[in-house]
């Protein structure tokens, strides 16, 4: 086994010491209980209580599990049937404008998208809220399930789609029976990359929504642009604790399952 | 049949929602305000047939673009986003290469839990990893009490709110996607030719410059063009850590939109911003071809 050396010791030290410590020192300031960020003034948890009084907030994060809901869905759909039209649709007419566009979101600055959808909306007379940003949410969301999806897609035996069809399948149940279990995996992750991706947005959503929703990244800027602010400290590690837990959650049972596989796998070779 | 339902579904929704939107804020860009607000002329007026086309077309004018090169602040912004973003590429390639040296070269059962932990902040939220900055950098920041504390300073350093606070956010926030494609071409780095390179007499000083360096390249391009081209259009990290001096694109379009409502100008800023961006991703993309195609 090969041992770590001092100075890959020292660069993976300090590299997730400046990853992390930032965090950690968010979530430390959270329970403190002075307002000012550096005084420590004994364990308190009053900016929590203060966070989940606080409507503006708690609407503002109903808002933003709706949208991320409503959009991560639809751009999963969207993503999946965009990566299987590319990958496996062939040739068709205007195929480098589809690749062109679902690749184009991907280095766009936020800040040009934004102003495109709402110089849309506006152009459209559509009312500017919920349904405005789960549009825009959706149209940037689904091109990065697509790219995760096709790269699924392309390592993918199509002999067995084929096998499918030529049992007497519609490519639809090809799809839905075969296709579908196999790329699930790619699926799932594209849906929670998307859900982030949209729970995340500051930038897009501020161009997409009108007065009437707020979501919980426009709250967050709007409270901390002026500075620190202890109940954003406290809203921060609840978010980082979710995260933190669902990452656990994930790496446990993906742990599990690939124990599992190689336990099956084992059986199949005894029973040889 | 099927198959053309499958392609014009996700196709219409990207041509309404990508393309078409990009081809307002072009026409927008060739406007002149009207009344400040919409309408903007000139009117694209389809029941007049070919004469309203080719008054449309007739009416387009430069008029926004002249005036960006009229006023110093934009070209400045353009300028300062470069630099910002090249100089904070650089940096985070600094930071991020030996942390993906030393993952590569971790005892194997380790990586997994390497990488997982250089992708979790991923799923953490941007915006709040930036906003960790601001009680770690002001003026009674941690940062200060911690230095002011050793004695290493004696007043507060001012780093809030000037370009050293953006480029720390930048190395900060985008050093993940700096680790991660050199990690994976140094992850498949045959450890046989450092082994040989040291046979025949090469330092390891020298041995990584000749051996291991040269096969990270690709890594390396990968990963600086990551940091810099979303640096360039940066909005929250100058507008929470940068000051009034940090001039960034992507903050004066926003403001352009928000604060002054020019909206033909702020279309303007975006179409040159886009224009500037399309060489770094052209090259990208050409390296990602080249680097696909030597695997293939």
């Amino acid at each position: 086994m090969r041992r770590f050396s001092w100075f890959n010791t020292v660069s993976l030290t300090l590299g997730f010491a400046f990853l992390y410590l930032p965090m950690v020192l968010l979530v430390f300031y959270s329970f403190n209980e002075s307002r000012l960020v550096t005084v420590w003034a004994g364990f308190s948890t009053k900016w929590y209580g203060e966070l989940f009084r606080d409507q503006a907030f708690l609407d503002a994060a109903w808002v933003t599990l709706k949208v991320a809901v409503f959009s991560s869905t639809l751009a999963t759909i969207l993503g999946t049937m965009a990566a299987y039209v590319l990958v496996r649709a062939g040739r068709f007419h205007g195929r480098t404008l589809f690749s062109g566009m679902i690749y184009a979101p991907l280095v766009m600055p936020e800040v040009i998208t934004g102003l495109a959808l709402l110089l849309l909306f506006i152009g459209i007379n559509l009312d500017r809220g919920v349904f405005t940003i789960v549009l825009a949410h959706t149209t940037f969301a689904m091109c990065y399930v697509s790219v995760v999806v096709s790269s699924r897609l392309t390592t993918f035996d199509k002999s067995l789609e084929e096998a499918a069809l030529d049992l007497g399948c519609s490519p639809f149940e090809a799809f839905r029976l075969v296709t579908l279990p196999i790329i699930a995996p790619a699926v799932i992750s594209g849906w929670l990359l998307a859900f982030t991706l949209s729970l995340d947005d500051l930038v897009i959503a501020s161009f997409a929504t009108g007065p009437s929703a707020t979501t919980l990244p426009i709250k967050i800027f709007s409270a901390v642009r002026l500075g620190v602010s202890p109940q954003i400290n406290a809203l921060s590690t609840i978010m980082i604790g979710i995260v933190t837990v669902g990452v656990i959650i994930a790496s446990l049972l993906s742990k599990r399952a690939a124990v599992a596989q190689r336990r099956d796998e084992q059986a199949a070779v005894r029973a040889e | 049949m099927r198959r053309f339902v499958l392609i014009a579904i996700p196709y219409v929704w990207l041509l309404a929602l990508f393309l078409i939107p990009f081809l307002i804020v072009l026409k927008i860009s060739l406007s002149d305000i009207a009344l400040s607000r919409p309408p903007y002329t000139p009117q694209l007026d389809l029941t007049a047939g070919w004469e309203g086309l080719k008054s449309f077309f007739s009416e387009l004018d430069f008029e926004n673009f002249t005036f960006l090169t009229t006023d110093d602040l934009y070209w400045k912004a353009y300028l300062s986003s470069l630099k910002i973003a090249a100089i904070s590429t650089f940096l985070t390639l600094c930071a991020g290469y030996p942390v993906a040296y030393a993952m590569a070269r971790a005892p194997e059962e380790w990586r997994p839990t390497l990488l997982m932990l250089v992708i979790l902040p991923f799923w953490t939220s941007f915006l709040i990893r930036v906003y960790s900055w601001m009680g770690i950098l002001s003026n009674e920041g941690v940062l200060n009490q911690v230095l002011l504390w050793l004695g290493i300073i004696d007043a507060p350093l001012q780093i809030m709110n000037t370009t050293t606070a953006v480029y720390i956010g930048v190395v900060y926030t985008y050093l993940p996607f700096m680790i991660l494609p050199i990690y994976s071409a140094l992850e498949k780095l045959d450890g046989s030719l450092l082994e040989a390179a040291e046979d025949l007499g090469c330092s390891r000083f020298a041995a990584f410059w000749l051996v291991t360096w040269p096969l990270s390249r690709n890594g390396i391009i990968a990963g600086c063009f990551l940091v810099f081209i979303p640096t360039i259009g940066e909005f929250v990290i100058p507008s929470l850590l940068g000051g009034s001096s940090t001039l960034m694109i992507g903050k004066v379009l926003w403001e352009e939109f928000f604060s002054n409502r020019d909206w033909p100008v702020a279309s303007a800023v975006a179409v040159v911003l886009l224009l500037i961006l399309i060489v770094p991703i052209i090259l990208f993309q050409r390296n990602e071809q080249k680097q696909r195609e030597a695997e293939g």
